[in-house]
Protein backbone atom coordinates (compact mmCIF):
# COMPACT_ATOMS: atom_id res chain seq x y z
CA UNK A 1 0.00 0.00 0.00
CA UNK A 2 1.70 3.47 -1.11
CA UNK A 3 2.57 5.57 2.06
CA UNK A 4 0.01 8.50 1.08
CA UNK A 5 -2.90 6.33 0.93
CA UNK A 6 -2.02 4.93 4.64
CA UNK A 7 -1.95 8.16 5.59
CA UNK A 8 -5.30 9.15 4.60
CA UNK A 9 -6.98 6.03 5.83
CA UNK A 10 -5.25 6.99 9.28
CA UNK A 11 -7.03 9.57 9.43
CA UNK A 12 -10.06 8.43 8.05
CA UNK A 13 -9.94 6.16 11.27
CA UNK A 14 -9.06 8.99 13.85
CA UNK A 15 -12.18 11.24 12.81
CA UNK A 16 -14.39 8.44 13.06
CA UNK A 17 -13.44 7.51 16.55
CA UNK A 18 -13.82 11.00 17.54
CA UNK A 19 -16.91 10.96 15.79
CA UNK A 20 -17.57 8.26 17.92
CA UNK A 21 -17.29 10.04 21.11
CA UNK A 22 -18.82 13.30 20.26
CA UNK A 23 -21.66 11.50 18.82
CA UNK A 24 -22.04 9.84 22.44
CA UNK A 25 -21.68 13.22 24.05
CA UNK A 26 -24.43 14.81 22.18
CA UNK A 27 -26.75 12.01 22.57
CA UNK A 28 -26.38 11.98 26.37
CA UNK A 29 -26.18 15.97 26.54
CA UNK A 30 -29.67 15.94 24.86
CA UNK A 31 -31.24 13.44 27.29
CA UNK A 32 -30.15 15.92 29.90
CA UNK A 33 -31.74 18.83 29.16
CA UNK A 34 -35.04 17.80 28.99
CA UNK A 35 -33.74 17.04 32.72
CA UNK A 36 -32.15 19.96 33.80
CA UNK A 37 -34.79 22.23 32.32
CA UNK A 38 -37.34 20.42 34.12
CA UNK A 39 -35.51 21.21 37.32
CA UNK A 40 -35.64 24.77 36.41
CA UNK A 41 -39.25 24.61 35.63
CA UNK A 42 -39.72 22.87 39.07
CA UNK A 43 -38.05 25.38 40.82
CA UNK A 44 -39.53 28.27 38.95
CA UNK A 45 -42.57 28.49 41.74
CA UNK A 46 -40.77 28.55 44.83
CA UNK A 47 -38.05 31.75 43.26
CA UNK A 48 -41.17 33.26 41.86
CA UNK A 49 -43.30 32.71 45.14
CA UNK A 50 -40.02 33.87 47.63
CA UNK A 51 -39.75 37.07 45.00
CA UNK A 52 -42.94 38.32 45.39
CA UNK A 53 -43.02 38.51 48.80
CA UNK A 54 -39.67 40.02 49.17
CA UNK A 55 -40.58 42.97 46.96
CA UNK A 56 -43.99 42.99 49.18
CA UNK A 57 -41.59 43.44 51.84
CA UNK A 58 -39.83 46.19 50.29
CA UNK A 59 -42.37 47.86 48.85
CA UNK A 60 -44.97 48.01 51.30
CA UNK A 61 -43.23 48.51 54.24
CA UNK A 62 -40.34 51.40 55.37
CA UNK A 63 -38.26 49.31 57.50
CA UNK A 64 -34.56 50.35 57.59
CA UNK A 65 -33.18 47.12 56.84
CA UNK A 66 -29.25 46.74 56.70
CA UNK A 67 -29.88 44.02 53.26
CA UNK A 68 -31.88 46.54 51.45
CA UNK A 69 -30.63 49.53 52.24
CA UNK A 70 -28.40 50.75 49.41
CA UNK A 71 -24.69 51.61 51.45
CA UNK A 72 -23.29 55.04 50.98
CA UNK A 73 -20.42 54.03 49.82
CA UNK A 74 -19.58 50.60 48.80
CA UNK A 75 -15.89 49.18 49.15
CA UNK A 76 -15.69 45.79 48.11
CA UNK A 77 -18.38 43.75 45.99
CA UNK A 78 -18.63 40.05 46.07
CA UNK A 79 -18.84 38.53 42.22
CA UNK A 80 -20.63 34.54 42.41
CA UNK A 81 -19.45 33.35 38.95
CA UNK A 82 -21.49 29.75 37.15
CA UNK A 83 -19.01 27.93 35.26
CA UNK A 84 -18.67 24.58 34.24
CA UNK A 85 -16.70 20.94 35.82
CA UNK A 86 -15.94 20.15 32.59
CA UNK A 87 -15.12 21.67 28.50
CA UNK A 88 -16.12 20.76 25.78
CA UNK A 89 -19.09 22.67 25.89
CA UNK A 90 -18.29 25.73 23.75
CA UNK A 91 -17.66 29.21 24.70
CA UNK A 92 -20.21 28.03 27.63
CA UNK A 93 -17.60 28.53 30.45
CA UNK A 94 -15.53 31.93 28.59
CA UNK A 95 -18.62 33.31 27.95
CA UNK A 96 -19.43 33.66 31.44
CA UNK A 97 -16.15 34.34 32.53
CA UNK A 98 -15.30 37.07 30.04
CA UNK A 99 -19.11 38.70 31.28
CA UNK A 100 -17.51 38.02 35.04
CA UNK A 101 -13.89 40.63 33.97
CA UNK A 102 -16.49 43.08 32.30
CA UNK A 103 -18.37 43.12 35.14
CA UNK A 104 -15.37 43.17 37.63
CA UNK A 105 -13.46 45.85 35.51
CA UNK A 106 -16.94 48.28 35.80
CA UNK A 107 -16.95 47.90 39.50
CA UNK A 108 -13.12 48.48 39.73
CA UNK A 109 -13.53 51.83 38.10
CA UNK A 110 -15.64 52.30 40.29
CA UNK A 111 -13.44 52.15 43.05
CA UNK A 112 -15.13 48.86 44.41
CA UNK A 113 -12.53 45.80 45.05
CA UNK A 114 -13.45 42.76 43.64
CA UNK A 115 -13.88 39.64 45.60
CA UNK A 116 -14.80 36.53 44.03
CA UNK A 117 -16.60 33.23 44.43
CA UNK A 118 -16.07 30.65 41.69
CA UNK A 119 -18.57 27.90 41.09
CA UNK A 120 -17.39 25.10 38.46
CA UNK A 121 -14.01 23.66 37.57
CA UNK A 122 -13.64 25.59 34.88
CA UNK A 123 -13.51 29.20 36.51
CA UNK A 124 -11.26 27.54 39.17
CA UNK A 125 -8.47 27.09 36.47
CA UNK A 126 -9.17 30.32 34.98
CA UNK A 127 -8.09 31.86 38.04
CA UNK A 128 -5.28 29.56 39.55
CA UNK A 129 -3.82 30.04 35.58
CA UNK A 130 -3.53 33.32 36.27
CA UNK A 131 -2.54 33.28 40.28
CA UNK A 132 -5.36 35.28 41.09
CA UNK A 133 -7.15 33.99 44.15
CA UNK A 134 -10.90 33.31 45.26
CA UNK A 135 -12.48 34.18 48.02
CA UNK A 136 -13.81 30.48 47.97
CA UNK A 137 -14.45 28.07 45.23
CA UNK A 138 -17.10 25.08 44.84
CA UNK A 139 -16.39 22.42 42.42
CA UNK A 140 -18.17 19.29 41.12
CA UNK A 141 -21.77 18.90 40.38
CA UNK A 142 -22.27 21.67 38.03
CA UNK A 143 -24.28 19.68 35.58
CA UNK A 144 -26.38 17.90 38.01
CA UNK A 145 -26.67 20.62 41.40
CA UNK A 146 -27.89 19.57 44.55
CA UNK A 147 -29.99 22.23 46.81
CA UNK A 148 -27.19 21.40 49.90
CA UNK A 149 -24.07 23.18 47.52
CA UNK A 150 -26.73 26.42 46.93
CA UNK A 151 -27.30 26.78 50.21
CA UNK A 152 -23.76 26.18 51.30
CA UNK A 153 -22.86 29.12 48.19
CA UNK A 154 -25.80 31.50 49.68
CA UNK A 155 -24.67 31.07 53.76
CA UNK A 156 -21.04 32.03 52.89
CA UNK A 157 -21.94 35.03 50.53
CA UNK A 158 -24.62 36.55 53.38
CA UNK A 159 -21.59 36.01 56.07
CA UNK A 160 -19.17 38.28 53.64
CA UNK A 161 -22.13 40.43 53.49
CA UNK A 162 -23.36 40.95 56.84
CA UNK A 163 -19.50 41.48 58.42
CA UNK A 164 -18.93 44.85 58.07
CA UNK A 165 -16.63 46.32 55.67
CA UNK A 166 -13.57 47.29 57.89
CA UNK A 167 -13.06 43.22 58.51
CA UNK A 168 -13.46 42.47 54.90
CA UNK A 169 -16.99 42.25 54.22
CA UNK A 170 -18.79 42.85 50.97
CA UNK A 171 -21.34 45.52 50.72
CA UNK A 172 -22.85 43.95 47.22
CA UNK A 173 -23.35 40.56 46.01
CA UNK A 174 -23.48 40.06 42.08
CA UNK A 175 -23.86 36.64 40.54
CA UNK A 176 -22.70 35.93 36.78
CA UNK A 177 -24.23 32.73 35.00
CA UNK A 178 -25.65 31.52 31.73
CA UNK A 179 -29.34 31.96 31.57
CA UNK A 180 -31.08 29.49 29.66
CA UNK A 181 -33.51 31.21 27.19
CA UNK A 182 -33.98 28.09 24.80
CA UNK A 183 -32.03 24.98 23.16
CA UNK A 184 -30.39 27.44 21.40
CA UNK A 185 -30.04 30.42 22.90
CA UNK A 186 -27.97 30.94 26.63
CA UNK A 187 -27.13 34.04 27.64
CA UNK A 188 -24.39 35.30 30.01
CA UNK A 189 -26.77 37.52 32.74
CA UNK A 190 -25.21 39.53 35.30
CA UNK A 191 -27.60 40.59 38.59
CA UNK A 192 -27.02 42.30 41.19
CA UNK A 193 -28.74 40.30 44.55
CA UNK A 194 -27.97 42.69 47.26
CA UNK A 195 -28.46 45.27 47.67
CA UNK A 196 -32.04 44.31 46.84
CA UNK A 197 -32.88 44.61 43.11
CA UNK A 198 -36.58 44.26 43.01
CA UNK A 199 -37.35 45.07 39.43
CA UNK A 200 -36.24 42.00 38.35
CA UNK A 201 -37.08 40.43 34.74
CA UNK A 202 -40.09 37.41 34.93
CA UNK A 203 -40.64 37.23 38.65
CA UNK A 204 -42.13 40.75 38.87
CA UNK A 205 -45.69 41.74 39.09
CA UNK A 206 -47.20 42.65 36.01
CA UNK A 207 -48.88 46.11 36.09
CA UNK A 208 -52.28 45.18 36.54
CA UNK A 209 -51.39 42.82 39.10
CA UNK A 210 -51.08 45.32 42.24
CA UNK A 211 -49.65 44.47 45.19
CA UNK A 212 -51.77 44.13 47.98
CA UNK A 213 -50.59 45.99 51.25
CA UNK A 214 -49.08 43.61 53.64
CA UNK A 215 -49.70 42.43 57.28
CA UNK A 216 -46.60 41.09 59.03
CA UNK A 217 -46.06 38.72 61.31
CA UNK A 218 -44.11 39.13 63.92
CA UNK A 219 -42.53 42.23 62.72
CA UNK A 220 -41.52 43.54 59.35
CA UNK A 221 -38.24 43.53 60.38
CA UNK A 222 -37.58 39.69 62.01
CA UNK A 223 -39.67 38.67 58.57
CA UNK A 224 -37.18 40.59 56.50
CA UNK A 225 -34.35 38.92 58.60
CA UNK A 226 -35.40 35.59 58.26
CA UNK A 227 -36.40 36.41 54.00
CA UNK A 228 -33.66 37.46 52.84
CA UNK A 229 -30.81 34.75 53.15
CA UNK A 230 -33.56 32.77 51.68
CA UNK A 231 -34.06 34.69 49.20
CA UNK A 232 -30.62 34.61 47.96
CA UNK A 233 -30.45 30.63 48.56
CA UNK A 234 -33.02 30.62 45.99
CA UNK A 235 -31.95 33.15 43.67
CA UNK A 236 -28.39 31.29 43.43
CA UNK A 237 -30.29 27.98 43.30
CA UNK A 238 -32.14 29.05 40.16
CA UNK A 239 -28.77 30.17 38.62
CA UNK A 240 -26.96 26.94 39.30
CA UNK A 241 -29.83 24.86 37.44
CA UNK A 242 -29.91 27.68 34.81
CA UNK A 243 -26.49 27.36 33.97
CA UNK A 244 -26.98 23.10 34.37
CA UNK A 245 -29.20 23.03 31.50
CA UNK A 246 -27.29 25.94 29.38
CA UNK A 247 -24.40 23.70 29.41
CA UNK A 248 -26.29 21.04 28.57
CA UNK A 249 -27.31 22.91 25.74
CA UNK A 250 -24.20 24.16 24.93
CA UNK A 251 -22.35 20.57 25.06
CA UNK A 252 -24.79 19.27 22.58
CA UNK A 253 -24.22 21.97 20.30
CA UNK A 254 -20.57 21.63 20.45
CA UNK A 255 -20.93 18.05 20.15
CA UNK A 256 -23.01 18.38 17.22
CA UNK A 257 -21.07 20.57 15.55
CA UNK A 258 -17.65 18.23 16.30
CA UNK A 259 -19.74 15.63 14.65
CA UNK A 260 -20.91 17.04 11.87
CA UNK A 261 -17.21 18.25 11.40
CA UNK A 262 -15.97 14.70 11.86
CA UNK A 263 -18.45 13.80 8.77
CA UNK A 264 -16.78 16.25 6.66
CA UNK A 265 -13.95 15.74 7.13
CA UNK A 266 -14.64 11.66 6.52
CA UNK A 267 -15.97 12.18 3.36
CA UNK A 268 -12.90 14.71 2.16
CA UNK A 269 -10.51 12.18 3.24
CA UNK A 270 -12.33 9.36 1.59
CA UNK A 271 -11.94 11.25 -1.38
CA UNK A 272 -8.46 11.94 -1.55
CA UNK A 273 -7.78 8.64 -0.28
CA UNK A 274 -9.74 6.88 -3.43
CA UNK A 275 -7.75 9.44 -5.41
CA UNK A 276 -4.68 7.95 -4.03
CA UNK A 277 -5.83 4.50 -4.64
CA UNK A 278 -6.69 4.96 -8.23
CA UNK A 279 -3.51 6.83 -8.82
CA UNK A 280 -1.48 3.89 -7.29
CA UNK A 281 -3.34 1.65 -9.45
CA UNK A 282 -2.86 3.58 -12.41
CA UNK A 283 0.77 3.95 -11.95
CA UNK A 284 1.36 -0.26 -11.19
CA UNK A 285 -0.28 -0.97 -14.50
CA UNK A 286 1.75 1.91 -16.33
CA UNK A 287 4.83 0.36 -14.45
CA UNK A 288 3.12 -3.41 -15.97
CA UNK A 289 2.68 -2.26 -19.35
CA UNK A 290 6.15 -0.33 -19.41
CA UNK A 291 7.48 -3.92 -18.31
CA UNK A 292 5.59 -6.15 -20.96
CA UNK A 293 6.61 -3.67 -23.91
CA UNK A 294 10.76 -3.37 -22.27
CA UNK A 295 10.62 -7.71 -22.61
CA UNK A 296 8.39 -7.70 -25.61
CA UNK A 297 10.93 -5.22 -27.21
CA UNK B 1 -63.60 41.31 49.64
CA UNK B 2 -65.87 38.29 49.12
CA UNK B 3 -65.68 35.17 51.40
CA UNK B 4 -67.44 32.88 49.56
CA UNK B 5 -64.21 31.81 46.95
CA UNK B 6 -62.20 29.54 47.87
CA UNK B 7 -58.45 29.46 48.88
CA UNK B 8 -56.13 28.77 46.02
CA UNK B 9 -52.99 27.37 47.89
CA UNK B 10 -49.63 26.03 46.86
CA UNK B 11 -47.22 24.38 49.12
CA UNK B 12 -43.52 24.81 47.41
CA UNK B 13 -40.22 23.53 48.56
CA UNK B 14 -36.62 24.53 46.65
CA UNK B 15 -36.78 21.90 43.80
CA UNK B 16 -40.28 21.25 43.81
CA UNK B 17 -44.33 22.16 44.10
CA UNK B 18 -45.41 19.96 46.57
CA UNK B 19 -49.12 20.70 46.48
CA UNK B 20 -51.47 23.05 44.87
CA UNK B 21 -55.31 22.76 44.44
CA UNK B 22 -58.02 24.83 46.09
CA UNK B 23 -58.70 24.41 49.53
CA UNK B 24 -61.18 25.62 52.27
CA UNK B 25 -58.99 26.33 55.27
CA UNK B 26 -55.29 26.10 55.73
CA UNK B 27 -54.11 25.49 58.94
CA UNK B 28 -50.60 26.19 59.84
CA UNK B 29 -47.62 27.32 63.17
CA UNK B 30 -46.41 30.56 62.58
CA UNK B 31 -43.64 31.75 64.90
CA UNK B 32 -46.20 33.68 66.82
CA UNK B 33 -48.59 30.68 67.19
CA UNK B 34 -51.24 28.49 65.28
CA UNK B 35 -53.14 30.58 62.48
CA UNK B 36 -56.04 29.36 60.60
CA UNK B 37 -56.70 30.79 57.14
CA UNK B 38 -60.26 30.81 55.39
CA UNK B 39 -60.71 32.38 52.49
CA UNK B 40 -61.28 36.66 52.39
CA UNK B 41 -58.06 36.29 54.86
CA UNK B 42 -56.09 39.88 54.42
CA UNK B 43 -52.53 39.92 52.94
CA UNK B 44 -50.24 38.78 55.08
CA UNK B 45 -46.39 37.34 55.65
CA UNK B 46 -45.48 35.06 58.17
CA UNK B 47 -42.76 33.02 59.22
CA UNK B 48 -43.34 29.73 60.36
CA UNK B 49 -42.31 28.24 63.52
CA UNK B 50 -39.01 26.79 63.81
CA UNK B 51 -38.39 23.29 62.87
CA UNK B 52 -40.20 21.24 60.92
CA UNK B 53 -43.87 21.49 61.57
CA UNK B 54 -46.99 20.45 60.25
CA UNK B 55 -49.06 22.55 57.98
CA UNK B 56 -52.87 20.89 57.48
CA UNK B 57 -55.35 22.01 54.54
CA UNK B 58 -58.87 21.07 53.98
CA UNK B 59 -59.56 20.73 50.48
CA UNK B 60 -62.59 21.33 48.68
CA UNK B 61 -62.66 17.68 47.66
CA UNK B 62 -61.39 14.86 48.43
CA UNK B 63 -59.40 13.67 52.79
CA UNK B 64 -57.11 16.71 53.84
CA UNK B 65 -53.93 17.31 53.19
CA UNK B 66 -50.95 16.84 55.77
CA UNK B 67 -47.09 18.80 55.11
CA UNK B 68 -44.39 18.99 56.64
CA UNK B 69 -42.27 21.76 56.02
CA UNK B 70 -39.33 22.92 57.29
CA UNK B 71 -37.71 27.10 57.65
CA UNK B 72 -40.51 28.24 55.51
CA UNK B 73 -43.14 31.03 55.33
CA UNK B 74 -46.47 31.68 54.72
CA UNK B 75 -47.92 34.28 52.54
CA UNK B 76 -51.20 35.19 51.68
CA UNK B 77 -53.26 37.06 49.28
CA UNK B 78 -56.19 37.81 47.39
CA UNK B 79 -56.75 34.47 48.14
CA UNK B 80 -53.89 33.10 46.84
CA UNK B 81 -51.90 31.08 49.94
CA UNK B 82 -48.38 29.81 49.17
CA UNK B 83 -46.18 27.78 51.63
CA UNK B 84 -42.62 28.47 50.60
CA UNK B 85 -39.89 26.51 52.42
CA UNK B 86 -36.70 25.37 51.78
CA UNK B 87 -37.91 21.35 52.61
CA UNK B 88 -41.58 20.46 52.41
CA UNK B 89 -42.90 17.21 51.71
CA UNK B 90 -46.19 15.58 51.91
CA UNK B 91 -47.08 13.85 55.67
CA UNK B 92 -47.50 9.62 54.76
Amino acid sequence: MGAQLRVYRQKIRSAQTTKKITRAMELISASRIQKAQARVAAATPYSRAITRAVSAVATYSNVAHTLTTEPEKVERAAVVIFASDRGLAGAFSSNVLREAERLAELLRSEGKDVVYFLVGRKANAYFNFRRRVAERAWTGGTDAPVFEVAKEIADAVVEQFLKPAADGGVDEIHIVFNRFVNMVSQVPEVVRLLPLEVVEGVDVPGENDTLPLYEFEPEAEAVLDALLPVYIESRIWNAMLQSAASEHASRQRAMKSASDNADKLIREYTRLANNARQSEITQQIAEIVGGADALAG
Amino acid sequence: MAATSALTVSVVAADKEVWSGQASIVIAKTTEGEIGILPGHEPMLALLAQGEIEVRITPLEGPKVSVNADNGFLSVENNNVAIVAALAELAN
